[in-house]
């Protein structure tokens, strides 16, 4: 396989899954704050196509749930009752990629509730959580990492095309970036902070700050890249006919960075995503009742919830392809780019 | 000034709303020689006769602070006085009555003003010094001195007065009390009978402090409970082993307490408490959460976990009614207006499921709850309180009529407004450390969700949560336990009185705000100077149909009282009251054939 068809395969991967999770209202059969409270902590559901009489069914069905004598959170099928899963059923209303208002889901039924994956101590979906979670996780992610890298690419490129002073002072300030301890930072600013913040409130907060944070690496491996392109032949050239600097800076110096930006968002995304995690593991994150994944991690600091429900680890698995999706893209993008097509390519994309 | 003592008992139960606790280790048989003293009056206490020796090992949450009981404020200290000290009259744990300790019997004159009590005689303090009428003396003489800063200080300041004692003769004393006092010789319990030759030179020179500390040397302290200081490991553990002069026996004259050694670990967090009983490490293990508490009875085999029934505590979700003027922050002043209507409580109150708190917080391990009242204190609670179920029906008709009403947003989402039209929407602030409380609150917050409330939970650190409702007076409406450290209504004066400290939602008024807090007030001080308790109940009962009525605090749940112990471990009979497992510590004893005893 080629480099450029390696990076293309991720790529595949990477826009599928973030496509399910995009679409997580239309995969998720249920709201996912809507508690059923009668079912706290119950355990992953069977789908069976088999029924007691040995027929099998067309369509696959579950038996509801009903808590055992004198328990919270044990329970047993009710086999007396066989409800089959409805395809494309109506349910909770959602807005599909957040625009169209929409109230089919790929699944559904009527008459009880399936948890497919289990649900938390409130008896809410854990399936439709981890969905919306990362809806809310993979913005956080993408969005810090974006601003990250426009803030570093600014930065770097300034240090490193200007020289002299401005790069001193711009390059020490990364470092002092780089040495903050931005955690107690953090819970310092949202002391700050008022008391209760919304949803959104804290979702911003998340952003923002994990692109404060971690700017100054991608802005000196910038600096870096533009430091070699000055030196180049066709650089000195075009400053010779006169080319202003922002001529130079759009047409020559930016394409040289390309590939520094394309692995460093490979790398940054799922680090922010992470950071997403951490924050809200550390109660710093979106408050309930949203779902991310830090948040369905969160429960897992119970070590009651640590070795009863098994199925409260699953949100932390979910993730694992999407790490594994960044991690393949970002070293397929660093083969392509020692290959040295990349170039080539950023050269064409950017005339 | 019962104010004040209660102001000052405000500290202790804020410290009991963290979760502490205990375990015991490994055990060394020591034959310790009777001392023969005659005409002891021994207390020969009833009960299964158990074993001697071995070794009975409890998990701490924190290290003492200090084994002096005139200083010790923090739970852990007095978890661990509690088993070396000893009082003249004592609340027994399981009947919640008071029995004789030190004081043999005592006599209430028949104004109510005067007790006399008469010491045991021949008893001995751990050290082997014996203990006489000037030892009482010396005692509330240090209590109510007011340079040492006692927290049990104010609870012997009556009607303004402290209470004045005098010594009769070498074994009786006269205690007089400005006005009567409707707690009685319950006052005497928990107050730890000093060993003045060990304590007067220091406290002449001002050195109270100095002594009775976790460095003095074993043989430097003492008292009259049934353990005294044998080691104690910076960080790790503290070891106290069997005072040979105890004071009581069991059926056959053998003198108490069974055990040879009681350990105390110093084990930090609930979770790791959990994990050291489990691991065998500890022997007994008490205030444990619902949830940790089914994670052990699914794998019980060598211990068993006892549900000793609805305890104490009361859990409660309270608005900021505070009046600081001008001082306000607009938001909240404005929020306010809502909170201040009674209506507007009740339907909240109303909206909340309480059954689905008991089920999802406590696993069906606790009891709802209407009042302040647990059904745990069984003397005390008032059976006329209505139970209503939930209905938000109703809830929507008290809105009504206070004014409220609903509008459709735009996203179809029908939304509360007020009289001015502006969306009904506060925070609740819970405990960050207490993750039940926190899953009150966010149940509360689905509940009134479907009142088209919106309402945002803001878990806090507990020291800033405590500072910003009692000090800052910064916030809208806050989830918060109390536990009540004795069955007794005194206890919980200081939340009741308008005047009081921890009178949460708008405490240390200069006058009562409202006439149904002056009510309570009358009723409450009432209650302190009748001296029957069907007279006192009565007036209590009125207290809690006014709070029921009113809902300044909207009373949600109690918890169960959650033990565990090891099979071995033999009389244990937990109580509602702290300490849970500890109370009859002379008289636990570890069976034979557990690996508890030392090779």
């Amino acid at each position: 396989m080629t480099t450029s068809r390696k990076v293309d395969k991720w790529l595949v991967v990477l826009v599928a899954l973030h496509g399910v999770i995009a679409c997580g209202g239309f995969f998720a059969p249920y709201d996912p704050v809507e508690q059923d409270r009668e079912r706290p902590y119950a355990r992953p559901m069977t789908l069976h196509l088999v029924d007691p009489q040995g027929q099998i069914r067309a369509r696959p069905f579950f038996y509801p749930l009903r808590a055992r004598e004198a328990s919270s959170d044990q329970y047993e099928e009710d086999t007396a009752r066989a409800i089959p899963l409805e395809f494309f059923a109506a349910g909770a209303s959602y807005r599909l990629l957040g625009l169209l208002p929409c109230r089919r889901h790929l699944f559904g039924a009527d008459g009880g509730r399936i948890y497919l994956l289990g649900s938390d101590g409130y008896g809410r979906d854990q399936f439709s959580r981890i969905l919306y979670g990362g809806q809310v996780s993979l913005l956080a992610g993408l969005l810090g990492a974006g601003i990250t890298l426009l803030i570093g690419l600014g930065i770097g490129a300034a240090a490193g095309y200007y020289g002299g002073w401005r790069d001193e002072v711009l390059m020490r300030l990364a470092e002092l970036f780089l040495a903050l301890p931005w955690l107690y930072l953090l819970f310092a600013l949202r002391g700050f902070l008022p008391l209760a913040v919304s949803p959104l409130e804290a979702f911003l907060l998340i952003v923002v700050v994990s692109a404060a944070v971690g700017w100054a690496r991608p802005a000196r491996l910038v600096r870096g890249v533009v430091l070699t392109a000055k030196e180049r032949d066709f650089l000195r050239a075009a400053i010779g006919f006169g080319a202003s600097d922002g001529y130079l800076f759009r047409r020559h110096v930016l394409p040289e960075t390309s590939s520094v930006l394309l692995t460093q968002a490979a790398i940054l995304i799922p680090q922010y995503v992470l950071a997403e995690v951490t924050l809200s593991f550390l109660g710093l994150g979106v408050p309930e009742p949203v779902a991310s994944w830090g948040n369905l991690l969160a429960n897992l600091q119970q070590y009651s919830v640590l070795v009863s429900y098994w199925w409260m680890y699953l949100p932390a698995l979910a993730m694992v392809p999407f790490f594994m999706g960044y991690l393949g893209l970002s070293s397929a993008l660093q083969e392509w780019a020692d290959s040295g097509k990349m170039e080539g390519w950023s050269e064409e994309s950017a005339g | 000034m019962r104010n004040h003592r209660a102001n000052s008992r405000q500290g202790l139960r804020f410290l009991r709303l963290l979760l502490v606790f205990t375990g015991g280790v490994s055990a060394v048989a020591v034959a310790l020689a009777q001392p023969g003293v005659p005409n002891e009056d021994l207390h020969t206490l009833s009960g299964e006769l158990g074993r001697a020796g071995g070794r009975l090992v409890v998990a701490l949450r924190a290290e003492p602070k200090t084994l002096n009981p005139v200083l010790a404020m923090d739970a852990p200290s007095r978890d661990v006085i509690g088993t070396m000290q000893a009082d003249l009259v004592h609340i027994n744990r399981a009947t919640q009555l008071t029995e004789p300790a030190l004081a043999k019997s005592w006599k209430v004159s028949s104004d109510g003003l005067q007790y006399t009590l008469t010491l045991r005689r021949g008893l001995r303090f751990s050290d082997g010094q014996p203990l006489g009428a000037d030892d009482v003396l010396f005692t509330f003489r240090v209590y109510l001195d007011e340079s040492v800063h006692s927290p049990q200080r104010d609870l012997l300041v009556v009607g303004g007065k402290p209470i004045a004692v005098r010594k009769l003769d070498p074994y009786t004393l006269v205690f007089q009390f400005a006005q009567p006092y409707g707690v009685g010789e319950r006052v005497f319990d928990g107050l730890a009978i000093l060993p003045r030759h060990l304590l007067e030179k220091p406290y002449q020179e001002g050195k109270l402090g100095q002594v009775g500390t976790l460095s003095t040397p074993a043989i430097q302290w003492a008292g009259l409970g049934p353990f005294r200081l044998k080691e104690y490991v910076a960080g790790q553990r503290l070891i106290l082993e069997r005072n040979p002069y105890y004071w009581k026996t069991d059926t056959n004259g053998y003198r108490l307490p069974y055990l040879d050694e009681l350990a105390f670990l110093f084990v930090p967090s609930s979770d790791a408490q959990v994990l050291s009983f489990q691991s065998g490490e500890t022997d007994v293990i008490s205030r444990l959460g619902a949830e940790n508490f089914s994670v052990l009875s699914r794998q019980q085999r060598t211990y068993k976990m006892v549900d000793a029934g609805p305890g104490l505590e009361y859990n409660f979700l309270f608005f900021n009614l505070n009046d600081l003027g001008e001082k306000t922050p607009p938001e909240i002043a404005r929020k306010q207006k809502w909170f201040r209507e009674q209506k507007f409580r009740q339907a909240v109150s109303a909206a909340v499921d309480r059954e689905a708190i008991v089920r999802l917080v406590y696993q069906g391990r606790g009891a709802a709850l209407w009042g302040p009242v647990t059904p745990g204190n069984r003397r005390w609670v008032d059976a006329a309180i209505p139970h209503p179920a939930r209905s938000l029906d109703q809830a929507r008709q008290l809105l009504r009529q206070a004014g409220f009403r609903w509008t459709n947003q735009a996203s179809g989402e029908s939304v509360l407004v007020d009289a001015d039209g502006k969306p009904v929407e506060f925070s609740i602030l819970t405990s960050s450390s207490n993750a039940e409380r926190t899953k009150m609150a966010t149940l509360i917050q689905d509940d009134l969700k479907q009142l088209g409330v919106r309402i945002q939970v803001v878990p806090l650190e507990f020291r800033s949560l405590l500072d910003r409702v009692t000090q800052t007076k910064e916030y809208e409406a806050c989830v918060l336990g109390l536990v009540s450290f004795d069955a007794d209504p005194n206890s919980d004066v200081n939340v009741w009185l308008s005047r009081g400290a921890t009178h949460l939602w708008n405490p240390s008024q200069a006058h009562p705000a409202t006439p149904w807090e002056a009510e309570i007030d009358g009723f409450l001080e009432a209650q302190l100077t009748a001296t029957s308790y069907p007279q006192r109940k009565k007036l209590y009962d009125r207290v809690q149909e006014i709070l029921a009525q009113y809902q300044p605090m909207i009373f949600l749940a109690s918890p169960d009282i959650l033990v565990g112990a090891k099979n071995a471990v033999g009389n244990l009979h937990p109580a509602v009251l702290e300490p849970y497992v500890l109370w009859n510590v002379e008289q636990l004893y570890m069976r034979t054939g557990a690996e508890n005893l030392r090779p």
